[in-house]
């Protein structure tokens, strides 16, 4: 199984270790991952709340290099995976746009590739028996929420590989780490990441809305898989009794035992090695 | 919502919700004002108006407090209201694209901090091809003139290599700069609607 990995700008600077994570989870589980040889910017939420051509060509530009490639794309960030899929499904719907793009992007685009996320494909792809073949190490006594906020979901017309409402992968997948995974209903509430630098405290109020309800269900940390709710969850939480933030990859490295797994998580603002080591992980 | 002006002239745009629908692509037209966009919007606490009573503004004319209201850039792109609404509205094209229509006409906003986050963050794409967050933030810095904010916090991730010193350096950059070129000439053809 082999896909051109799309890492996104964040998974280099802010999410080092969330990169780290899918990388030696991908190996382990053997998902192969080419990086996109020369990716650049999708564009982000900037690109599409202010020019939608750009957001189409800056996103067109890594599709086409895909279709170079002649690989489907493997997306870690939900942001990146939204706007590459977006681009996808209406250059594929609309030929006449798909022309304007080949000119915008100066490269030859046809749609044939898909966009995929990271959770989908070890989901559905790999699946949840392949993933407790390698578990070592089980996250007994763990109690997690899964946080898929906005855009591994929403909205359905595009991003379908789970319920746009209650999704489950998350919860399976966490669940068959041997994790304790309790149901809440902050699942897909937005944390508003985008505002996170230009509206604080909005951000602050979001994050204190989803912590308490992750809180209130008996969770010790929050998952994620995107690293704009991570750094957004981490850095706009309440000073006290702050919840530590995993990404779903940094919790397989540690049920499958992968040897670096805990360098990982030195990198997190809030640090985890407490929790885990109460659970004598 | 006001439909005369401090003179009494009648403030509404015949051809404002048109127009809007083409560049938006979406039919705003078949809003029936069941509210639902509004009761999931994470962001209404915010809001100077309520996501459905802009889509209202929109089908009435109502250009100058479309364009001028926070709600267009407090929208957090959350897709919630695209995911629940019955008739199918696209509402967060519908904001993209009057946050779009805003920066062209020159429309003062006001919400100021966040037009120069997105202008700021794009600069830095259109100069490293990917993002730099370092001098990205330093620049938002500058142009917000908020010089104090967040500063610990900054430090911190400098110390866990959270923020990279030196900005990306890969061929394709040149690439997308071009495109910013492409994008940049087209629009000022008015080609690119």
């Amino acid at each position: 199984m082999k896909y051109a990995y799309y890492p996104g700008c964040s998974l280099e600077a802010t999410a080092r270790e969330y990169d780290l994570s899918v990388r030696a989870v991908c190996s382990s589980l053997g998902v192969e991952l080419a990086e996109l040889p020369d990716w650049s910017c999708c564009g982000a939420s900037s690109a599409h709340s202010t020019n939608r051509w750009l957001a189409h060509a800056l996103a067109g530009r890594n599709l086409a290099l895909a279709e170079r490639a002649g690989l489907d794309i493997a997306v870690a960030c939900p942001a990146c995976y939204l706007r590459l899929k977006t681009t996808y499904k209406e250059m594929k719907d609309d030929p006449q746009q798909r022309e304007e793009l080949v000119n915008l992007i100066g490269m030859p685009y046809e749609a044939r590739y898909n966009t995929r996320h990271l959770l989908d494909i070890i989901c559905n792809d790999i699946g949840l028996e392949s993933v407790k073949e390698r578990l070592t190490k089980p996250l007994v006594g763990l109690k997690l929420v899964s946080y898929y906020g906005c855009y591994l979901v929403r909205p359905p017309q595009v991003v379908a590989f789970d319920d746009p409402e209650n999704p489950q992968s998350m919860d399976m997948l966490l669940d068959a780490l041997g994790a304790e995974v309790r149901d809440w209903s902050g699942k897909v509430d937005c944390c508003g990441g985008s505002l996170s630098l230009s509206k604080r405290e909005i951000a602050m109020q979001l994050v204190k809305e989803i912590s308490e309800m992750a809180r209130e269900a008996g969770a010790e940390a929050i998952v994620t898989a995107c690293p704009l709710c991570h750094s957004n969850l981490e850095i706009r939480q309440a000073r006290q009794n702050r919840l530590p933030i995993f990404y779903f990859t940094e919790l397989m490295g540690l049920a499958f035992d992968i040897p670096e797994a805990k360098s990982w998580l030195k990198k997190h603002l809030i640090s985890p090695l407490s929790l885990l080591a109460s659970h004598n992980l | 919502m006001q439909y005369l002006d401090k003179s009494g002239q009648a403030v509404l745009d015949a051809q404002f919700c048109q127009k809007v629908k083409e560049a938006s692509r979406t039919n705003i037209g078949r809003c029936y004002q069941c509210l639902t966009c509004s009761l999931g919007c994470p962001v209404a606490f915010a809001v100077d108006y309520l996501p459905n009573q802009i889509i209202r503004m929109v089908q009435l004319g109502l250009k100058q407090q479309a364009l001028t209201s926070s709600t267009i850039w407090l929208c957090a792109s959350c897709e919630s209201c695209v995911t629940r609404c019955p008739n199918d509205v696209d509402i967060l094209r519908l904001m993209d694209t009057l946050k779009e229509m805003a920066l062209r006409e020159r429309v003062e906003g006001r919400e100021k901090t966040i037009a120069a986050f997105h202008h700021t963050f794009l600069k830095s794409i259109k100069q490293w091809g990917r993002q730099h967050e370092l001098s990205m933030l330093l620049q938002f810095k500058l142009k917000t003139r908020d010089f104090f904010s967040d500063i610990d916090l900054g430090i911190k991730m400098l110390l866990k290599g959270k923020l990279k010193l030196l900005p990306p350096r890969f061929r394709g950059s040149k690439e997308t700069r071009t495109i910013f070129q492409r994008i940049d000439r087209e629009l000022a053809r008015g080609e690119k609607t």
